[in-house]
């Protein structure tokens, strides 16, 4: 598998994909 | 605090960080496909004259935007490392802020001080070091996203979405 940060949308996709990860478990603490 | 201190932290954090960053998103947008395609001359110059220059702002920016951070959360450091209640918000944003400046200092630089010839270093060695600063240079690009939705989101998120 191409690791995703090799392309400039593949870092793009991974920062938002980790907020939306981020968010629900941030949400679950606050 | 007082109210004008922690105006003049939040400034000085905002300054740093937007030096900090944008120099990252230079580096990711700009620097890293344009270095891919020169001549090998215009390359070693760039080593030399350029590459050095943008590293010193990018590291010394990095730890001033944290240490204006940390002295802005100042007695919340301990509940938002924590990520406890509402301070899990800023704290997670602290949390992404501060891999980031480790990246920068103990991955980026000694690796990018190999590729530019400030440390002596094997062929192979120069390889590797340049793809793992590569790396570590695409995962602050990534971390960059949801740190900066979570330092936004702390006192500027609409009311119930956390």
């Amino acid at each position: 598998m191409k690791n995703p940060l090799d392309s400039i949308e593949g870092t793009i996709a991974s920062g938002f994909i980790l907020t939306v990860i981020l968010f629900w478990v941030v949400k679950g603490l606050v | 605090m007082p109210e004008i201190l922690e105006l003049v932290f939040r400034w000085g954090h905002f300054l740093a960080g937007i030096i900090w960053i944008g120099i990252l998103y230079y580096f990711n947008l700009i620097q890293i496909p344009f270095l891919k395609a020169i001549t090998p001359e215009t390359k070693a110059e760039a080593f030399k004259f350029l590459v050095p220059r943008a590293l010193l702002w990018f590291r010394y920016s990095a730890l001033a935007t944290w240490l204006f951070g940390m002295a802005l959360l100042g007695p919340r450091v301990p509940t938002a490392f924590t990520l406890q209640g509402p301070d899990a918000v800023i704290g997670m944003g602290a949390w992404l802020g501060t891999i980031m400046l480790f990246n920068v200092w103990f991955i980026i630089w000694p690796n990018q001080q190999k590729v530019l010839g400030l440390v002596v270093a094997t062929p192979e060695e120069k390889t590797r070091s340049a793809r793992l600063a590569f790396l570590a240079s695409r995962t602050n690009a990534a971390l960059s996203i949801p740190m900066l939705f979570f330092m936004a989101s702390s006192g500027h998120a609409p009311a119930g979405l956390f």
